[in-house]
């Protein structure tokens, strides 16, 4: 296998968690809500990902039950956010604290069992193919998954009603109410996706990245996938090159390190995150007053006038 | 079914009552977990809320453990209220702590005089009001979101203590050991009582609360910055620059975030090292929220989440209970403040559905 | 039925009553600090394991706490203290971070016994443990020579601390025994654990043209990469032949439970004193996992080393050693380097050829 094809084959299933998160955010953002509890569903995402896969010995059902917790989580956050109207950054980072903790109970009967990682995609001859060939079609099912949901995602929100609803609700949450828009609920109904994303993401890590389970095993993933979707401008294909470019350049600087490129590796660490700001600005500059592709509404409380 | 509805004016009745009803749900909660863990829960609940008040050593260290919090979370405040979201607090107190650990280093073992600490003190405040202030202008010249920016910077300043202390700042006679050396006299925080950690950091908390909320409250600043976050075009007509104060908020926060940092150092710590701090940037922002953005109220939120730190680890020694129960029992604790303060401002009601008019969408 | 019930509600009542106001106990009370959660599977894990060993020795003689995920700054301090405080008269902190931290508690606690892991400050009731890891991975770098079919072997590094740079040091002296020409790639993942990013470094050092692969990160994702790559690799802290059933030749093992038992047991018996206890192999504090995937002469070999540094006939930095500027250490040990030159290691050997990050 060359240098370049394992290179792009090791960005792609980094950035894979990053991109599965960032997704259900992005929903939730255009929705107007913002849920800083993203490390929190997906680290529960993971543990109830583990334990169901270990326990039923099927990836699927692992991923299922990390769906399922991190929607869960986000319910709870829509409870509160949605229904009493509480201040929706204090309440993502208590989901952060409480998602940690729950997490650590759960996988606490699980540490230092493994399971069988998810099966990569293989088909003859396609996937023989040298460089794109295990690029394109030799992928864990995760990877097409993220995909399809970025598709899904964009599609979504520009070619049907309901997600001109939804980027309507974010906008302007009061005007939508007025023309009959049930603005709670579908702000719950994205709350929930994006817990279920986040759910995902986090269960990728225990189930096909180093399939077995570890407290704490996010390592901070969450908050970046949060970064990822202001960094995309609230646009899914914006995302996937986001994810993508983040992931690209964590890999490289280990790839640099091994060769013997002499730069201190803390300043090597923090590339991945020095090159977000600065696309950031370069993008934000040519696109003139670019914070204003921000959701209007977004983080702000909206309560339906009777 | 049940709804909310926009209260006409706020209930003092219950602004007073709902912080005493959490407790009372967090109390029913706990109840209930620890009764399922087999645990006795009105020990449980004695652990976490009842023995750290009990004697002066519990007190003190939840004044040190609150210190930095509040320092940090009436910044944020600045932040919030005008609603410029900086999210990169963590980072400017490390910077802060860098710029003031700086000096020390510098004048490690030289005879320096008493201004050590003072000049510290200032660069400190400097340096993470000049860290902060790179998120604000990404903002205000390139429109670049400032949650992005301050958060990735968080991440960046981590590095750069971790590269600091285990290269050019490392202590000659430590073993090659990532760490500077302990901080001379001069260069550290006098103690408010002898034999506790309780040092002058905590009184320069309590004085900056008091100055924030006469900023905020009696000065045309402070009632810019609270009208712009809560009527923004109404602040534009009435003159008031948006970007500078965007400038100003940022550097208000990054400044007292340093200012935290380098406190945190030249008082508890000691010395510089890296991952020095617990997150005390992301805490603070809780703490902000839970003292409603108000500097009085922030100063009770610090001193409420240190003592449930505190009672934590009382409740890992004593109750033997694993710390992610603590951390499930705060976030628990956290919500049900939070849902009660919703209280407040609003409050519930029972409705029969209405039919949706014809031009709605059902 | 009823009053079964009710009976059984006072006595529940009565129970709950009575831990409020439970008399003192005469147990000896034995703390932990830990850096890490117990669930990490890695260095905080096997200090768990080796608390619940002096559990399953001393039964009721003795009762234990802990406290996980302590941050080592400030909050440190203070963990120790509520130990101090609540009557355990001896406490572990297992992270070189709590070095200062636990002087200053030891001062002022004179009557409690403080033991700090991998630290170099002690005092009157404040001791120092830690394990010669660097023996092991001597042991791992003879094997990893042997394997090795490229020639270069990849080492996961976490920070580049003294420990950490003598282990790469040992195991480089270990594989140049074999072959003088071995290389070593290394990448610093600036964490102690991270298990995506441990994967990603070791998938890196693969890509690269590593074929074994040994780290100094706490979680079996290396170790994972290599079994899937259909490479070599070393387990670390635990014994990680479960996550690299075809790629595990050995795993250093770390084993506290003998030394807290004998620590504990001379609290017990009024012996405790402040010592410095460096225990190599000789003294079990760390164990080599099975020697697995080789072929016959290469575990001899492994067990034979591992016989002649146990009895002290071989030192995995016996002198002369060759610094990386080809300048000869200086040999304050008589005929292999002194503990301090190792405890305070900052240089690699010669056959190394990237430099130290930072310096």
């Amino acid at each position: 296998m060359g240098l370049l094809e394992s290179i792009v084959l090791a960005v792609l299933a980094a950035s894979t968690p990053l991109l599965l998160a960032a997704c259900g955010e992005l929903v939730a953002e255009r929705a107007g809500v913002l849920n800083l509890g993203v490390e929190g569903m997906m680290i529960v995402g993971a543990a109830c990902g583990f334990a169901g896969a270990y326990v039923t010995g099927s990836i699927v059902i692992g991923a299922l039950a990390g769906i399922a917790a991190g929607a869960a989580l986000a319910a709870v956050f829509a409870l509160l956010t949605l229904g009493l109207a509480v201040n929706q950054v204090a309440t993502g980072l208590a989901l952060t604290i409480l998602g940690v903790g729950i997490s650590g109970l759960i996988g606490a009967g699980f540490v230092g069992e493994r399971i069988a990682g998810a099966p990569h995609l293989y088909i003859p001859g396609l996937t023989d193919v040298p460089f794109l060939g295990r690029i394109l079609f030799g992928q864990d099912p995760f990877v097409y998954l993220s995909l399809a949901i970025v598709v899904g995602i964009w599609w979504f929100l520009y070619r049907t009603r309901a997600g001109l609803e939804l980027r309507a609700i974010g906008d302007n949450p009061a005007s939508a109410h007025a023309l009959g828009y049930p603005v709670l609920r579908k702000r719950a109904l994205a709350v929930l996706f994006g817990g279920a994303c986040a759910g995902l993401g986090g269960a990728y890590l225990p189930l096909a990245y180093t399939p077995f389970w570890i407290s704490g095993m996010t390592a901070g993933r969450g908050w970046i996938a949060l970064a990822l979707v202001v960094f995309a401008s609230w646009q899914p294909g914006r995302l996937v090159a986001g994810a993508y470019l983040f992931g690209a350049v964590t890999i490289l600087q280990l790839h640099a390190q091994g060769a013997g490129v002499g730069i201190p590796s803390q300043f090597m660490s923090s590339l991945p995150y020095l090159a977000t700001i600065l696309v950031l600005v370069v993008i934000s500059r040519t696109r003139g007053r670019a914070g204003a592709a921000a959701p209007a509404s977004l983080g702000t409380v909206f309560v339906p006038d009777r | 079914m049940l709804v909310l509805e926009r209260r006409g004016e706020s209930s003092t009745a219950i602004a007073i009552a709902s912080p005493l009803i959490a407790i009372a749900l967090t109390l029913a909660t706990i109840a209930v977990l620890f009764a399922l863990l087999g645990k006795n829960p009105l020990q449980a609940l004695a652990v976490y809320f009842l023995q750290p008040l009990t004697d002066s050593y519990s007190l003190q260290e939840i004044a040190v453990k609150a210190t930095p919090l509040v320092l940090i979370a009436v910044g944020l405040s600045f932040c919030y209220l005008a609603n410029v979201w900086n999210i990169g607090a963590e980072g400017q107190f490390l910077i802060g702590a860098l710029a003031g650990g700086w000096l020390a280093v510098a004048t490690q073992g030289t005879d320096a005089g008493p201004w050590v600490l003072p000049a510290m003190l200032v660069l400190g405040a400097v340096g993470g009001a000049l860290y902060a202030l790179i998120p604000a202008i990404c903002k205000v010249r390139f429109g670049a979101s400032e949650i992005l920016v301050s958060l990735m910077l968080v991440y960046v300043a981590d590095l750069l203590l971790d590269y600091l202390v285990r290269g050019p700042w490392r202590d000659p006679h430590g073993y090659n050991f990532p760490t500077t050396a302990e901080f001379d006299p001069v260069a550290t925080l006098p103690l408010l009582v002898q034999g506790s950690r309780l040092h002058y950091g905590a009184l320069i908390a309590v004085l900056v609360v008091i100055a924030a909320t006469v900023v905020l409250g009696r000065t045309i600043r402070g009632f810019e910055i609270r009208l712009v976050g809560a009527a923004s075009k109404a602040a534009r007509f009435s003159g008031f620059d948006a970007n500078k104060l965007v400038v100003t908020t940022f550097a208000i926060s990054g400044a007292l975030a340093g200012l935290a940092g380098v406190i945190e150092i030249a008082g508890p710590v000691g010395h510089l090292q890296p991952a020095f701090s617990p997150g005390y940037g992301f805490t603070a922002i809780i703490v902000a929220f839970l003292g409603r953005l108000h500097p009085v109220g922030i100063l009770f939120a610090a001193l409420f989440l240190a003592l449930t730190v505190i009672g934590g680890e009382g409740a890992q020694i004593t109750l033997k209970v694993p710390l992610d129960l603590t951390k499930v029992f705060q976030g628990l604790l956290l919500f049900y403040v939070l849902a009660c303060d919703s209280l407040v401002l609003y409050r519930i009601r029972l409705v029969t559905p209405q039919r949706r008019t014809a031009d709605g969408v059902a | 039925m009823k009053r079964m019930m009710i009976g059984g509600l006072l006595a529940a009542l009565a129970l709950g009553a009575s831990t409020l106001v439970a008399p003192a106990q005469d147990k000896l009370k034995v703390g932990f600090i830990y850096l890490g959660p117990i669930g990490d599977f890695g260095w905080t894990y096997q200090h768990e394991v080796g608390r619940q060993g002096i559990v399953k020795h001393f039964g009721d003689k003795i009762e234990t706490s802990y406290l996980e995920n302590v941050n080592e700054g400030p909050d440190s301090e203070r963990a120790i203290e509520q130990l101090a405080r609540t009557g355990h008269k001896l406490i572990f902190t297992t992270s070189f971070g709590y070095m200062d931290p636990t002087v200053k508690v030891a001062k002022k606690y004179p009557d409690v016994y403080f033991e700090h892991n991998t630290g170099y400050k002690r005092d009157k009731n404040l001791a120092t443990y830690s394990a010669r890891f660097y023996e092991g991975r001597y042991i791992q770098g003879q094997i990893a020579a042997k394997m090795s079919k490229s020639g270069v072997l990849g080492y996961v590094g976490s920070f580049p601390i003294p420990e950490v740079i003598s282990g790469i040091n040992s195991t480089i002296l270990g594989a140049q025994s074999i072959n003088p020409n071995i290389k070593v790639k290394i990448i610093w993942v600036n964490t102690w654990f991270d298990p995506g990013k441990e994967a990603d470094a070791a998938k890196a050092l693969v890509d690269q043209g590593a074929d074994v692969l040994m780290q100094h990160t706490d979680s079996p994702a290396a170790m994972q990469v290599a079994e899937a790559r259909g490479k070599y690799a070393f387990g670390q802290d635990s014994d990680m032949y479960k996550f690299g059933q075809k790629a595990q030749l050995t795993a250093i093992v770390n084993n506290w439970a003998p030394y807290y038992v004998e620590r504990v047991q001379e609290v017990l018996d009024k012996k405790w004193t402040s010592t410095d206890t460096w225990g190599g192999l000789n003294t079990k504090y760390l164990l080599m996992a099975s020697y697995t995937n080789m072929l016959d002469d290469v575990k001899k070999m492994a067990e034979d080393t591992q016989a002649a540094i146990s009895s002290g006939k071989l030192h995995p930095f016996k002198c002369p050693v060759v610094a990386q500027d080809g300048s000869t250490v200086e040999c304050k040990g008589g005929t292999h380097l002194a503990d301090e030159q190792i405890l305070g290691m900052n240089f690699y050997v010669k056959g190394i050829d990237e430099k130290i990050p930072g310096k």
